[in-house]
């Protein structure tokens, strides 16, 4: 086996950020609802795709980014709607995955009934559009959802750690019913919550569609990579999820370069399975 | 209980007669799928329904089963239904070998415990198909023969696989009656008063995984044949998880039929709602089933229906008859308990800092100090729930301080829990016999349940057998904490304030309760703030503070010692 060039590494590198970027993006509301709602989201990423495609549609008409405006505020709605029946049946965490999962399988039903199961391709002016640094291939629309991740986690981790609403979310993940007792409106706040995680599905479904071809089974293609980067990111936070994204992203795509792509999941899952055994404290 | 045994025989021996009966061979396909997710379902339900340890790695185990069978059939030529036992063999194995590594770290409960299997199954999906094991392109069995065991190929797979579920069926019904099932129920209640009670937690979550593999594993190999054609992506998918998943909750995973009806439900509801025209409407249907049925019945079809069904016992205010034996007096005999600099600490904070203490057999000894003083860190480290840092317990001559908590219990040591922390879904009766069989006592089924009748009518909840602790008020569920312990039959009784939180008069009632526990034999460590209770009961007094013990002797010495005051009450400032 001959090691490859330099340049096909470092290319290597930066395509790994940037899926890792994505696969923070899309960690980054579940790791929320798990962490401080205590609830196992299968639907984030059925959500996201939805959003994808509704981009898609909407992009015949408006710039995919300007779809941003109709797709946050729609889906911060559904989110609402979506906690709403959480608080009025009191979801059990494992039933949560169950009935999400029931959610899933709705939504692809819906999408696929709309858009077909045919490949979608989402075509823009920036699409294809890439420019060259030294040696190195940087794609437009990877290096625009690079972005978005980074200024959203780092956004929600400033909300968490510095204001009173997040003092609020954490206080109730820590113990609701003391939070409540403290005047914390614990209803709200977990509407609002899974409001934010619905719109960030949203958000990375605008990104997943500028990127990548659209199909509605590969919704169930990110879950497991997704899972393990929140696990290794640690639930609740907003930058964990981003960084253990990088982490596997990169390592995945280093992978790929030395071996072959079909090891790639060794590496991510081994090392999820590696992390959940040996890491303490950061996981809770 | 044969009964059960007999019907599920009976009704395995009619169904095989079916291919016999000349339906269509789609039928038989058809019916062959239900039970194929019978045996999945069932099978995952051991460990995971029983003990709540979701796995989401049951696709590894039969995918295991697959390959297993693939590679035997095709490279070695083994005759297929050689195969099977083979592939029941690697499942179970790579299930003790995951289980080993994961039951260990005892915060991998959960969710972490369902992303490890999950990630599991990618790992093992990933080497399988990259190696020559598949190698990429998949296997196919075309050239293994397929027994005649029906009439027809489909009945043939029929009769394989009703036989596998009959067998998986009786062995969830006979592990949900067993020592085993009781064990596993406990630990889904609460896994650290199962193992201080007695439950040797990880033998028996290794154990059970092992079964539950080892069907999914022949259920794998079946299946190859049946579908003749074998890929990892189809076999290491979120499918087959997810799928027992679904199954198990919709039927019920407390009852060992429970994912039987609900892998019988799902396979019917998805061929009826996406076969035909309107599949994709079917689909959103199947989404919706399931989340109504959730969301109205999150216990499961036959979680709901047997608990429907179940008498609700109307508890009659129990007249709390104390046996009140006269105190015998006695000898205090020799040294039962004796704990030598006996230091733990947790992350910087020194809670025990070289305790050395010893406890005489039939004696109530009092063990107080204020909060933070290392009392019930103490009870925990001597009951196994913690394990020292160092120094050594001797118990009856033999060194505990580094044994497992549930030899410490069948050794003779039970222990009361502060805040009772009873078995939530197991009746009150269920409750106090587990103790009775996996502790000191270690009785059978039968004589735990007598022995847990006695223990409560010595408590006065005997007319609350039936009722569930949810059911019971704090004072109850104290003494039903202490029928827990006494159960086991144990030579020393760790009591964690039993009597915090009583009112004064059911104060005196307890006061009694533990002289009689004393006069029937064991030896007494009580942790507790009730000064009037400490004073009639204890025969001696040790007091701690900041982890080392200050004095001890009788109270009267003890409670004028200078340094006690100044513990419990601050140095005097002039």
């Amino acid at each position: 086996m001959t090691l490859p060039s330099a340049t096909l590494l470092a290319q290597s590198v930066l395509s790994g950020i940037f899926i890792g970027a994505l696969y923070g993006l899309l960690g980054l509301g579940l790791s929320l609802s798990w962490g401080l709602l205590r609830q196992i989201n299968l639907a984030h990423f059925a959500l996201a795709f939805l959003a994808a495609y509704l981009c898609y549609q909407l992009s015949h008409v408006m710039d995919p980014l300007a779809t941003l405006l109709v797709i946050v505020p729609l889906f911060a709605l559904i989110g609402v709607a979506i906690q709403w029946v959480f608080a009025r049946f009191r979801v059990s965490p494992f039933n949560s995955l169950l009935v999400t999962f029931g959610l899933t399988v709705i939504v692809e039903a819906i999408i696929q009934g709309i858009w077909t199961a045919d490949f979608r391709k989402l075509e823009s002016s920036y699409g294809a559009a890439k420019f060259k640094v030294g040696a190195l291939y940087v794609p437009v629309p990877e290096l625009m959802t690079l972005v978005v991740a980074v200024v959203l986690a780092l956004a929600v981790h400033v909300v968490l750690r510095h204001t009173d609403l997040g003092r609020a979310l954490r206080a109730t993940a820590e113990d609701g019913p003391i939070a409540a007792a403290f005047g914390i409106n614990e209803r709200a706040v977990a509407m609002g919550l899974a409001g934010v995680c619905a719109a960030l599905a949203g958000v990375a479904g605008v990104c997943l569609a500028l990127s990548y071809t659209l199909t509605p089974s590969q919704i169930y293609a990110w879950i497991g990579v997704v899972f393990a980067t929140v696990m290794l990111g640690g639930l609740g936070g907003a930058i964990g999820p981003l960084v253990a994204g990088v982490v596997i992203g990169v390592s995945e795509s280093l992978t790929m370069a030395v071996t072959s792509p079909a090891w790639a999941p060794l590496v991510s899952f081994s090392l999820l399975i590696v992390v959940l055994l040996v890491k303490r404290g950061a996981v809770k | 209980m044969r009964r059960t045994v007999t019907a599920i025989l009976l009704a395995g021996g009619a169904l095989a007669l079916l291919p016999w009966l000349g339906l269509p061979l789609f039928y038989e396909s058809f019916l062959y799928l239900v039970l194929h997710w019978i045996v999945l379902a069932t099978s995952w339900n051991i460990l995971s329904g029983y003990s709540g340890y979701f796995s989401f790695g049951h696709g590894a185990f039969f995918g295991a089963g697959m390959y297993t069978t693939a590679v035997l059939g095709t490279r070695l030529e083994w005759p297929f239904l050689a195969t099977l036992p083979a592939a029941a063999l690697i499942a179970a194995a790579m299930g003790v070998v995951l289980g080993a590594v994961v039951f260990r770290v005892k915060r991998v409960r959960g969710e972490l415990f369902a992303l490890a299997t999950l990630a599991f199954t990618f790992v093992v999906g990933t080497i399988i198909l990259n190696t020559p094991i598949d190698g990429g392109p998949g296997v196919s069995l075309a050239s293994v023969g397929i027994p005649k065991l029906g009439p027809s190929v489909p009945g043939t797979f029929y009769l394989l696989a009703l036989v596998l579920a009959i067998v998986t069926m009786l062995a969830a019904y006979l592990i949900a009656r067993s020592k085993l099932g009781t064990g596993l129920f406990a630990i889904h209640d609460d896994e650290d008063a199962a193992e201080v009670m007695g439950v040797p937690t990880f033998r028996y979550k290794l154990g059970a995984f092992a079964i539950s593999c080892a069907f999914a594993g022949a259920a794998g190999g079946i299946h190859a044949m049946f579908v003749s054609y074998v890929t990892v992506g189809e076999t290491f998918s979120i499918t087959v998880p997810l799928s027992v998943v679904l199954m198990s909750v919709l039927g019920g995973t407390r009852h060992w039929a429970g994912p039987a009806v609900g892998a019988a439900a799902i396979t019917a509801l998805l061929y009826a709602f996406t076969t035909g025209d309107h599949a994709l409407l079917g689909k959103a249907v199947f989404g919706a089933v399931l989340i109504v049925v959730i969301l109205f019945m999150p216990e499961g079809v036959l979680g709901w229906a047997v608990g429907r069904l179940r008498r609700r016992v109307q508890p009659t205010v129990a007249s709390a008859e104390v046996p009140r034996p006269t105190r015998a007096t006695r000898d205090m005999g020799s040294e039962l308990l004796v704990a030598r600099d006996v230091r733990k600490s947790f992350r910087g904070v020194q809670a025990l800092d070289g305790v050395g203490l010893a406890v005489r057999e039939g004696e109530i000894l009092a063990l107080l100090g204020p909060n933070g003083s290392g009392k019930s860190t103490f009870i925990n480290v001597v009951s196994g729930h913690y394990r020292a840092d160092s120094g050594s317990i001797r118990f009856a001559g033999d060194d505990i301080a580094r044994t497992d908590a549930h030899r410490i219990a069948r050794m003779g040591i039970a222990r009361t829990y502060q805040i009772p922390r009873p078995f939530a879904h197991l009746s009150v009766l269920a409750n106090v016999a587990l103790p009775a069989m996996f502790g000191a006592a270690a009785l059978d089924a039968r004589g735990a349940r007598h022995e847990a009748h006695r223990w409560l009518e010595f408590t006065g909840l005997a007319a609350y057998a039936h009722a569930m602790p949810a059911d019971l008020n704090l004072h109850q569920r104290k003494f039903l904490e202490l029928a827990r312990a006494l159960a086991s039959r144990p030579r020393l009784l760790l009591l964690d304030e039993v009597l915090s939180g009583l009112t004064p008069g059911e104060i005196n009632g307890a006061v009694d309760l533990i002289r009689a526990i004393r006069d029937q034999g064991a030896t007494i460590v009580f942790v507790e703030h009730v000064m009037r209770a400490v004073l009639a009961l204890s025969d001696r007094l040790v007091v701690l503070d900041h982890g080392v013990v200050i004095a001890e002797g009788a109270a009267s010495t003890v409670l004028s010692n200078p340094d006690v005051v100044t513990a419990f009450l601050g140095t005097a400032h002039a």
